[in-house]
């Protein structure tokens, strides 16, 4: 089981908890699951989001794998200058 | 790809200063920027643009215009499908139609012979506007009954959802711990209003393509951007093109900053030139630069920050408002990310609102959205640090955010330069240096995240031994440089040998935008993993000559040698050796590398800042100026001091003369550079740098961007200098001379 945080105007979409627990061993399991849960989460994480897996922010990569106890954290979707 | 020794690395080549591989280009004019392209029968593409700030646009009249002699191509929103999805808003700023958004916003463009025929047609094209009241300001934009830009925007991120539309795009919140508690136990609490006006990117090169597009329906594109295999895909979607039908080459850039990181006039070139059949060039006045490109937000920062006597930060709390233009998307996500983030902070919050207003879309501008937070959180410790009677660096020390710190946007930070650069502050002689009369010293630190991306690099061994790398990121800071340096560091080849091409769109496979300061480090990486597979495989036509197992084979200094007794006794091959023959030994040799790019490290700066007041006039000179980075690793120092160098003056330019200037009836008044004034060479000291290297664990040199953190701190550590030189807070920049004037006389009257 994998605690991800959100950031907190993710909060509306999951009755309020800014922490939530999904089943996931990689990022691509992760966003679907979080997806399924929390299906107010969708739109967000259809328009794209970063996901922080012990410190290190990851963008696109579906197969970075969760090991377990991680640090992640959901993130809007980085862009730069 | 893990740093490749953590206990230091040794370099041959990668830290040294060669000369620039486009340098002599560039200073005889042979350079080919985007308006130097042609082709023939080309025509020339003109916009007409919208002179409302607001306007439905009820009926679009051409009749006259095609009509003229020399016209071959009109089109209108008519000529570009109704787009749904991402690309929706960019569509319906590419080309209005039902709403003209801002002034500038474009509502036709016209195909014909010469300039002079262009213009005339656009003065024949009558449009019917139903003109519509405005709102330019983001406070102004919030307020209930605020002229509502978009009927179908309702502000997501608040609970319950709105019923009503508003210009209020969306809420932000980022944080952890208790703000309230935090405020409770600090013996001094300040609390201020800060505000900035939007400005520009100031790329000295407009935006430029030149578009063809044939009868059987494959086009070409040539463009000055920062990412042109994101120009192709979206110039395909936009105009219901197959990808593999658009061919998109990068032309040198005279500057992007973010500003070019999306599409313009490139989809118009292309309808233009489809329904034309001729090529189509469209070259952008600075005046269309300044309405209808991208810039960044203006901006409202609150921000209440506590203290302890001693100097520990209690609580920090902000709420940031930013226009992102006429279509939501300002970087106020971003923004509130990085407010807080330079230091380690048990009870944090930034709540940041999205708004649309009747500007131009803004655009990506360096480090997105952090300058304006930065400017008001490091304001803040500034006076904070008066007010308990610390040395600002001394506060910042205590406060920095180092490896194990809980981000104030959430995650745990590995290894981090912030405390180096403080350090390096404290000890340079500039933090030391008397001040004379009128003058007065500022210093403020930033924070950028950095990122990696989709990379695609080819490495090909030439038959002379030299090496043709084809990377896709546009060079817009000396990568082509550092990349030369690399793969000449992995091959054990001299600087010289390696040619670094930016490839079009059809000969590599996608790569993500030159944005995020992720060139140096994503296409470095793959430019050094694309260099190890080169090498494994002269290895492999070494060991084929000689007759071993290639796993026998070594490479070392730019040979091939037997990796021991064992394993015979041949004489060293070198690379030029191997390619003289690669026709015998198995064809073309070549190393590849396709990577998303993960593991960016995040950037740290600090900067001192010197600034002497004019009493009289309330001028202001910046008479020293120091920036502190992290780097990681310095590939090609001299690079990377300029990246530090034009961020700082970019930076400076916002804090003292840069401001969009909109009339009441919502048209920008000041769409020139004699008007919006940069600052040059002349109004500035030189920019002394101090390279700071903790290397990031990501990447096998240990590498971090540096194109952007620059542009971070400098709101602040001007606007620190000033207050200090002036005597009096100041919390609205531009700081140009009339504020501080003011802001001095209301400070004696008190």
């Amino acid at each position: 089981m994998v605690q991800v945080v959100l950031w907190g105007s993710l909060k509306s979409a999951t009755g309020g908890a800014t922490k939530v627990e999904v089943e996931a061993a990689n990022i691509r399991e992760l966003l679907s699951r979080l997806g399924e849960k929390h299906p107010g989460l969708k739109p967000q994480l259809d328009r794209g989001v970063s996901v922080s897996i012990d410190g290190k922010i990851y963008r696109d990569a579906w197969f970075q794998p969760i090991p377990p106890g991680s640090e992640v954290f959901l993130l809007p979707r980085l862009a730069g200058g | 790809m893990p740093l490749d020794n953590p206990k230091g690395q040794s370099f041959r080549l990668v830290g040294s200063r060669p000369d620039r591989p486009d340098g002599i280009d560039k200073v005889t004019g042979r350079a080919k920027f985007g308006a130097d392209m042609s082709a023939p029968g080309m025509l020339v593409g003109k916009l007409l643009r919208s002179p409302h700030a607001h306007a439905r646009i009820r009926r679009i009249d051409i009749k006259k215009a095609l009509a003229l002699p020399g016209v071959k191509a009109i089109v209108t929103r008519d000529d570009f499908k109704e787009i749904e999805g991402d690309l929706r808003d960019v569509s319906r700023n590419v080309m209005a139609r039902d709403k003209a958004l801002y002034d500038g916003h474009a509502v036709a463009a016209v195909a014909a012979i010469d300039t002079a025929t262009a213009r005339k047609a656009l003065k024949l094209i009558k449009v019917d506007y139903e003109i519509l009241p405005h709102v330019t300001d983001v406070e102004e934009a919030m307020k209930p009954g605020a002229p509502v830009l978009h009927s179908d925007l309702f502000t997501q991120g608040v609970e319950p959802t709105p019923k009503k539309p508003s210009n209020i795009a969306k809420r932000h919140e980022f944080g952890h711990g208790d703000v309230a508690k935090g405020f409770a136990q600090a013996d001094v609490v300040v609390e201020r209003k800060f505000k900035n006006e939007a400005t520009h990117q100031g790329y000295i090169e407009p935006h430029a393509c030149l578009a063809s597009v044939g009868n059987d329906g494959q086009g070409e594109l040539w463009v000055c951007t920062q990412g042109h295999y994101a120009v192709r895909n979206v110039c395909a979607s936009l105009l219901g093109m197959d990808v593999s039908k658009l061919r998109v080459t990068a032309s040198e850039i005279g500057g992007g900053f973010g500003g070019k990181t999306t599409v313009f006039i490139e989809p118009v070139a292309l309808a233009l030139s489809r329904k034309a059949g001729k090529p189509v060039k469209i070259v952008m006045s600075r005046e269309e630069v300044f309405r209808a490109s991208g810039p960044t937000s203006s901006a409202t920062v609150w921000v209440k920050i506590g203290i302890k006597k001693d100097g520990r930060i209690t609580a920090g709390d902000a709420v940031l408002k930013y226009q992102g233009g006429a279509f939501p998307g300002s970087p106020v996500d971003m923004g509130a990310m990085s407010a807080f983030a330079c230091y380690d902070l048990e009870n944090v919050r930034a709540v940041g609102w999205d708004v649309v207003v009747n500007r131009p879309k803004q655009a990506a501008y360096r480090a997105p959205g952090a300058p304006i937070s930065a400017f008001g959180v490091e304001s803040v410790i500034d006076e904070l640090a008066q007010k308990i009677g610390m040395d600002p660096i001394e506060v910042r020390l205590k406060n920095a955010a180092h490896e194990g710190t809980e981000s104030s946007y959430g995650p745990t930070y590995g290894v981090i330069g912030l405390r180096a650069t403080i350090e390096a502050a404290k000890v340079h002689p500039h933090y030391k240096a008397p001040l004379g009369p009128n003058q007065g010293r500022g210093i403020a630190s930033g924070f950028w995240f950095n990122f990696g991306g989709q990379t695609c690099v080819s490495l090909n061994i030439n038959i002379d031994g030299t090496v043709a790398l084809a990377v896709g990121t546009p060079d817009i800071g000396g990568s082509r440089a550092s990349m030369c340096l690399m793969a000449a560091e992995e091959l054990g080849i001299g600087y010289d040998q390696v040619r670094t091409i930016i490839a079009d769109t059809s000969s590599l496979g996608y790569n993500d935008i030159s944005e995020g300061s992720r060139v140096t480090f994503s296409t470095g990486m793959a430019t050094i993993q694309a260099a190890r597979d080169a090498v494994k495989k002269l290895c492999g036509r070494a060991a084929q000559m000689w007759g071993i197992s290639p796993e026998a084979v070594l490479w070392e200094n730019g040979h091939a040698k037997p990796a021991g007794a064992n394993a015979g006794d041949f004489p060293p091959l070198s690379l030029a050796d191997i390619a003289k023959v690669a026709a015998n030994t198995g064809g073309p040799i070549a190393g590849h590398c396709e990577v998303n790019a993960e593991g960016a490290g995040v950037s740290f700066s600090t900067h001192l800042c010197d600034v002497e007041i004019d009493p009289e006039t309330g001028f202001t000179r910046v008479i020293r100026y120091t920036v502190i980075q992290d780097a990681g690793k310095a590939i090609h120092p001299s690079y990377v001091e300029g990246q530090y160098q034009g961020g700082a003056v970019q930076g400076i330019g916002w804090a003292l003369n840069e401001e969009y200037i909109y009339g009441a009836d919502g048209k920008l008044q000041n769409a020139g550079f004699l008007d919006y004034r940069i600052p040059v060479a002349s109004d500035l000291p030189m920019i002394d740098t101090v390279i700071v290297e903790v290397p990031n664990p990501g990447h096998p040199y240990g590498l971090r961007g540096v194109g952007e953190t620059s542009i971070v701190p400098p709101l602040a550590a001007v606007a620190n200098a000033v207050s200090a030189a002036a005597k009096v807070r100041m919390t609205e920049i531009p700081m140009s001379p009339p504020k501080i004037l003011k802001a001095m006389g209301e400070a004696q009257r008190r």
